[in-house]
Formats: C-alpha cells, sequence, structure tokens
C-alpha cells in the first residue's frame, strides 16, 4: 500500500525507468534500421544470408534435440532413483553451467573433446581412426548440450518429483512396466515442462555467441551474433550487420512468441531429492542401467569443469598475476560489472515499484499500460541480444575507435539490460512480500516517502537487492558479448583477454586465467544463491 | 483339505532399532482386519511389507499359502487403496481403471465392459469419459474401488481410505467396500484410525504400538477392554482430539 504522492512518484519514477530501458533499445535499432537502408543487396549477399540464418537454426535445432534426446532418459533415471550417494551433489553440480562464463566452459571442453582430449585418447584406444572435432559443428553441438542438457534436467526432474507417491505405489501394484510408466504416467507429467525447455534451449542456442565465435570453426560454422560481429570487426560492413541484425531480432521475436504459446517453465524449482520412495523400481541389476546413465551425465557435465581446474592450478600462476595487463583487465571487469549491477538493481527497482503502483489501479488503461510494459521490460531485452545490441551502438559511436568512456558505457549498459530480466525476477516476489507485510502498518504509522523507503522497504528488500546486484556483477563479469565488439588495446576485461590468449594460443596463460574468472564467477553466484535462499528469493 | 491362510506374517522384521517393526499373524480367506494404533506405531509399515514396497530383512510373507516374500508387488494378487491419488490425473476414469486390469492398457472389448461394469457396480455409470479432477473426494474413492473391484484379487489392502470423506460418505463407503469384497471373496487388511470403523467393518483387530502387534483379537468388546495401557493411551488421545 502507497500514499497517493507515493504512488504519483513510483509511477513516475517507472515512466523514467522504462524511457531509459526504451531509449536503450530502441536507439541502436533505430540506428541499424537508418544504416540499412543506404547498402545495395545483391544475391551473393542473399545467399550468404540465407547460409548464416540456416546454419543457426540447424545448430540451434540440433542441440535442442541431442539436449533434450539425453536429459529426458537421464532425468528419469534421476527421478528413478531418489536415493544414491553424491545425488544431491551431482543436481548441484548441473546447477553451474547456468552460471559459468560460456569462454571458460569452452576452454574446459577443448582441454577434454579437443584432439589431444581425453575424449579422442579414448576413441583412438577403441580403433576409431578420425578424431572427435570440437571445433566445427560438433563442438557447438557438445557444447550447447554441456550447457542445456543440465538445464534441462533442471527444469523436468521437478515435474516428476512432484508426483505423489501413491503413483508409484499403484504403478508397481498393478505392475506397469518401464514403457508402459512412461507412456501412461512419466511422460504426460514431463511433457509440458519437456517442451517449454526445448523452447527455452532452442532460444539459448540461437542467441548463443562466445560458444560459436570460439568453437566454430571458419565460414562454414557461423551464426547470426558472429556473423554480426564478424562483418563489424573485421570486415566494417554495416550493411551486412544490419540485415544480420534484423534477422536475428526477428528469429527471437519469433522463438520468444512461441515460447509463450507452449509457456516455458521459468523455475527450476525444488530439487530437494529423496522425495519419495520408488517401489515400483527394482534394484541390484536393475538399476544398472540407471545408474550408467546418472554416471555418463555427470561425467560428460564434470569432466570440462574438473579440467579447468586441473589445468588452471597447473599454470604459471605468478607470471599471470604479476602481469599488470591482468591487474587492469582485473579492474576494468569490476568497475563495469559494479556499474552494470548498479544500473540493473536501480532500473528493476523503479520499474518492480512501478508495476506494484499501476497494479494498484485495475480498470485503467494507462497504468495497465504501464504495468504490462515494466513487467515487458524484462523479456524486451531478451529479444534484442548483446551484440545486436552493441553493433546499434558500435555504429551509433562510429566504431568506437579512439573512444574510452562511450564505449565503456555502452559496454556497462549492456550488461545492466542483460541482467534486467534476472534482478526484476529476484526482486518481484520480495517487493510484493513487503508491501503485504508493512504497507498499512507503514501509511497508517504517516511513513512515508523517503523516510519509509529508506526505513521500510530498502531494508526489507535488502537480501533481494544483493541477489540481484551478486548475480548481475557475475553476469557482466563473465560477458563476452558486449565486450567483443568494443575489445581493444585500451579497453580489456578479463573475458576479453581470455579470449585474447586462447587466439594467441597462451594455453597456460589461457588456463590459468579460466581458472580465475570462473572461480570468480562461480562464487559470486553461490553467494547470490545463498543471500537468495536465506530470504526465499532464490535465483533458481 | 487343509485351508491356508490368506494372508499370513512369520517373524517378519523390517529395520532396527527404535525405528524396527516385527510382525507376527495370520487370516484365513474373507476376513476383514482393521488395523489400528497411535501414529508412527508401523501401520503403514505393515501394509507396506504385505503389499512389497517394502523388503523385510528376515522372514516369511505368505498369500494363500505362497511365499511371495521376494516378489514384486504386481506378482502377489493384491488391490490397494491408499486416501488420495489412487487416480492418476492426466488419465479418465475409464483408462484408471482399465490399467488396472492391464498395465499397458491393451484391453480386449470384454475387457472394456469389465470396467463399464464396475464403474455401475459403484454407482459411477457414465463417468468412464470424465476427468479424476472433475470428481468429488468420494467419487473418486469409489472409481479406486471400482478398479479393485475389476481386478479381483483375492487380497485387498486399504490405507484410511475413507479418511477426510465425512462421517456420513465415510459410512457409505465402508459399507460399499464390504459388498464387493463379499462379492469378491477378497481378504481385506484395512489401517483406520477410526475405532468406530474398526468396530463397524472389521471382525478382528491388529493393534500395534512401537512396531510390534501388541493384540490381535476380535473386534467384538475390543475396545471396552482395560488390559492394555497402549490402547488406553491411544483410545484416551483419541478422545481427547
Amino acid at each position: 500500500m502507497l500514499t497517493r504522492a507515493e504512488h504519483r512518484t513510483s509511477r513516475l519514477a517507472g515512466i523514467a525507468a522504462l524511457l531509459c530501458v526504451g531509449l536503450a533499445l530502441a536507439a541502436p535499432l533505430a540506428v541499424l534500421l537508418s544504416h540499412g537502408g543506404g547498402t545495395g543487396f545483391n544475391s551473393s549477399q542473399g545467399s550468404y544470408l540465407l547460409r548464416i540464418t540456416r546454419f543457426t537454426l540447424l545448430q540451434a535445432g540440433l542441440s535442442t534435440l541431442l539436449s533434450l534426446l539425453f536429459a529426458v532418459p537421464l532425468t528419469r533415471a534421476l527421478a528413478r532413483r531418489p536415493v544414491f550417494p553424491g545425488r544431491r551433489w551431482l543436481i548441484s553440480l548441473f546447477a553451474v553451467p547456468l552460471g559459468l562464463p560460456p569462454l571458460v566452459a569452452a576452454l574446459g571442453l577443448i582441454e577434454i573433446w579437443g584432439r589431444n582430449g581425453i575424449a579422442n585418447k579414448g576413441l583412438s584406444v577403441l580403433g576409431v581412426e578420425t578424431p572427435f572435432s570440437i571445433y566445427g559443428l560438433s563442438g557447438i553441438l557438445v557444447a550447447h548440450v554441456f550447457f542445456n542438457l543440465p538445464l534441462a534436467v533442471r527444469l523436468i526432474l521437478p515435474a516428476l518429483e512432484r508426483l505423489p507417491p501413491e503413483y508409484w505405489k499403484t504403478a508397481a501394484n498393478l505392475g506397469m512396466g518401464g514403457l508402459s510408466l512412461f507412456r501412461l504416467v512419466e511422460w504426460p507429467a514431463i511433457r509440458r515442462s519437456a517442451t517449454g525447455a526445448a523452447g527455452l534451449v532452442f532460444m539459448l542456442c540461437a542467441t548463443s555467441f562466445t560458444l560459436v565465435l570460439v568453437l566454430g570453426g571458419g565460414p562454414a560454422a557461423t551464426t547470426l551474433e558472429v556473423a554480426i560481429y564478424q562483418a563489424l570487426r573485421f570486415d566494417f560492413d554495416p550493411g551486412r550487420a544490419v540485415l544480420l541484425s534484423l534477422i536475428q531480432v526477428g528469429l527471437t521475436l519469433v522463438v520468444m512468441l512461441a515460447l509463450k504459446l507452449i509457456s516455458a517453465p521459468t523455475e527450476a524449482g525444488d530439487t530437494k531429492g529423496g522425495a519419495s520412495n520408488r517401489p515400483d523400481v527394482g534394484g541390484g541389476i536393475h538399476a544398472v542401467p540407471d545408474a550408467m546413465l546418472i554416471g555418463l551425465g555427470g561425467v560428460f557435465v564434470g569432466a570440462p569443469m574438473a579440467a579447468v581446474l586441473v589445468s588452471g592450478l597447473s599454470a604459471d600462476m605468478s607470471r599471470l598475476l604479476g602481469d599488470a595487463l591482468f591487474w587492469r583487465a582485473a579492474m576494468t571487469s569490476l568497475l563495469i560489472g559494479l556499474a552494470a549491477a548498479s544500473l540493473s538493481v536501480l532500473l528493476a527497482s523503479l520499474l518492480v515499484r512501478a508495476r506494484y503502483s499501476a497494479g494498484a489501479r485495475p480498470g485503467s488503461a494507462l497504468m495497465g499500460l504501464l504495468a504490462g510494459l515494466s513487467s515487458a521490460a524484462g523479456s524486451l531485452t531478451l529479444l534484442v541480444p548483446p551484440v545486436v545490441l552493441g553493433a546499434g551502438w558500435f555504429l551509433t559511436l562510429g566504431g568506437g575507435t579512439g573512444q574510452l568512456l562511450a564505449p565503456l558505457a555502452v559496454i556497462t549498459l549492456v550488461n545492466a539490460l542483460m541482467a534486467l530480466p534476472f534482478v526484476m525476477r529476484v526482486m518481484e516476489p520480495a517487493h510484493q512480500g513487503t508491501m503485504e507485510r508493512n504497507g498499512r502498518l507503514a501509511v497508517s504509522l504517516g511513513l512515508v516517502g523517503l523516510n519509509r523507503l529508506w526505513q521500510i522497504d530498502m531494508p526489507a528488500m535488502l537480501p533481494a537487492l544483493a541477489t540481484g546486484f551478486v548475480f548481475a556483477v557475475a553476469l557482466s563479469l563473465g560477458d563476452l558479448g558486449a565486450i567483443a565488439l568494443f575489445g581493444s588495446d585500451r579497453i580489456v576485461t578479463l573475458p576479453w583477454l581470455l579470449y585474447q590468449k586462447l587466439g594467441s594460443y597462451r594455453t597456460s596463460d589461457a588456463a590459468g586465467l579460466a581458472l580465475l574468472l570462473g572461480g570468480l564467477t562461480m562464487g559470486l553466484m553461490i553467494l547470490a544463491d545463498r543471500l537468495g535462499n536465506r530470504n526465499g528469493s532464490g535465483l533458481r | 483339505m487343509t485351508q491356508e491362510p490368506a494372508i499370513a506374517f512369520e517373524g517378519v522384521v523390517y529395520g532396527i532399532g527404535d525405528l524396527g517393526a516385527e510382525f507376527s499373524f495370520r487370516r484365513e480367506a474373507g476376513t476383514v482386519t482393521a488395523i489400528l494404533g497411535p501414529s508412527g506405531a508401523g501401520k503403514s509399515t505393515l501394509l507396506n511389507l504385505a503389499a512389497g514396497f517394502l523388503t523385510p530383512d528376515s522372514g516369511r510373507i505368505r498369500i494363500d499359502g505362497r511365499d511371495v516374500t521376494g516378489l514384486a508387488p504386481a506378482e502377489r494378487g493384491i488391490s490397494m487403496v491408499f486416501q488420495d491419488n489412487n487416480l492418476f490425473a492426466h488419465l479418465d476414469i475409464r483408462t484408471n481403471i482399465g490399467i488396472g486390469l492391464n498395465p499397458s492398457l491393451r484391453l480386449d472389448a470384454a475387457a472394456w465392459t469389465r470396467v463399464e461394469h464396475a464403474l455401475e457396480r459403484v454407482g459411477l455409470a457414465g463417468f468412464g469419459k470424465r476427468m479424476p479432477a472433475t470428481l468429488s473426494g468420494g467419487e473418486r474413492q469409489r472409481v479406486a474401488l471400482a478398479r479393485a473391484f475389476a481386478r479381483r484379487r483375492p487380497l485387498l489392502l486399504l490405507d484410511e481410505p475413507f479418511d477426510g470423506l465425512g462421517p456420513g460418505l465415510a459410512a457409505d463407503m465402508l459399507a460399499l467396500m464390504l459388498e464387493i469384497c463379499s462379492e469378491v471373496g477378497a481378504t481385506v487388511l484395512m489401517v483406520t484410525h477410526d475405532p468406530d470403523e474398526a468396530r463397524t467393518a472389521a471382525g478382528q483387530i491388529l493393534f500395534i504400538a512401537r512396531g510390534r502387534i501388541i493384540a490381535d483379537a476380535p473386534a467384538a468388546g475390543f475396545f471396552e477392554r482395560h488390559d492394555l495401557p497402549d490402547l488406553e493411551a491411544y483410545l484416551g488421545s483419541a478422545a481427547g482430539k
């Protein structure tokens, strides 16, 4: 509950925040559109665009298919075995890729699946002549499955664990075999979350930048996002970048609308495990297939992370830490991260409050619009991928070369917008909660305006603010999308530095840097999760 | 002809220490036994052991003389009705009964007729195409009884099936259950915490406390006994609620 004056300020502030987000999204798009008119369009370019688009869809489709193809049986195996040593640990491990910087993961994946990796050594022992290639389509697929298989498992598992224990008892009592149980009980239960997960995975893979940039080998394996980057960074062909960007936005728009239709599961939910016994599932020898599936899944997800750890620990840390460039990159990353997180949390606060305030006057079309826009602001930023956003600003700034502050501001802005949907999702319930608990009391005590904001609302929302803030810092720290366009000798962030080291085959430095960056972001993610869990407003 | 007991627990031990349970008893075919006792006493453990959801650490369980200790739940000749969630919420009523006849739902015309007949028997003719959520709690339990009726298994295990239905409805359901069981000739083990339910439905009582059978006696006059401190404590606390 807010007073009349508070409502007015909340709504005005919300409109200001909306304008800010809208401008940040619309300005680069407008620039892209105005640039688009000036370029000639010929058939060779047409076939190029078609090829890139086709590959983007192909790799996203295959990644989704593979992720789900492995996720469904693995989830089923995990649900069938509610108690085994390390189960909780394994499910926590499956949350890690969600927060791991793609660049760090790429390094781990190269260690495992690269030419000299364990996977290829195993293959050659088995007598396979042609080694598996981590570059090109196969590499992109492995990387996408690494990120999205665990995500899908965590999205689908609650649907099975939520089923009442009587279901499994009845299944055992009636003697339903594995196949009929899957057909009649398990699949109907997971169908919704599985299709939702598939949509989400497709969206993530269609807009994935870093993994394709690092693992996509040359023009044959390039997606829209990477092509935008190449068009601006190497060829300085704004016209092509514009066309690619427009296709990309159109594509994400279609996918997002489709996602809305199948209503994706947003919460990975409670995966505490050990919920109910499964009398329908046999032990002993019958447990072997499930154990093998679970073991393979765990190794597939865990091995690249372990590889980052092992190779990072064997790197020459003292040389890395003695490098002035490293410290400059760390400081830049930290500053961008803190600034982006502050901006993101500020915008989210204003939007969340405006939405609450506008929602308090149902029936008013204007207020309905404000509430709708405030809640849509989060997902709108998903519509325009960071690289597209960066591309627009890149053109606005005329390439950004020679400038320092403007590119830094753009990177900060893009990172803040990237984090916005997540930060809003954390803050929304917290704000709702404090309004329900303290709203009437504060108004009746005459505790209003800034006093109330400072003494009641801020302290009550502090955990959510902290969770959102730390999460946004972590997201920004690991991001390569925005810096990729603007990175230079003068502007160096940790992911950019890591990308440079990877590109120049400074493997030892890269390994050490990946461990530091991965450790830092993971530490922050865990902190954010802890902060959130203490107050029931966790990220996942 | 020597009459084998319909169900027998022979020194069945499950778990150790305070949580451990040890049961021995036998029941003749066609009898109805109420299993009573304070919560946490092991009533559900006993039922789960009989159903095959739990495997005893030692001892034998026999059904109609056959040793079923190592058999899977579906191989024991048992039907079961729980307090909730007897029906799969996403399957319609006739499918929910149909999987009781064939777990992969491969039913011929005769089997579907049996399904319809079972629905008629519990007074739910014409409900076959409806979803469980559109039925009341009492109607859903009737469907569960219909499935047990259609399955015609010699042993029926009930885990507080009429709890939360309200006294009048519970009494009706109890009567229906007894009719159906006598038609099928099934032996009944029924966990309940309602002494009245036990008095009206059951010929015999198993009174359980701390994982042991404290009393195995006819239902008639059982609740008037004063020689069992556990029973007095149980009834006292039940009356106090």
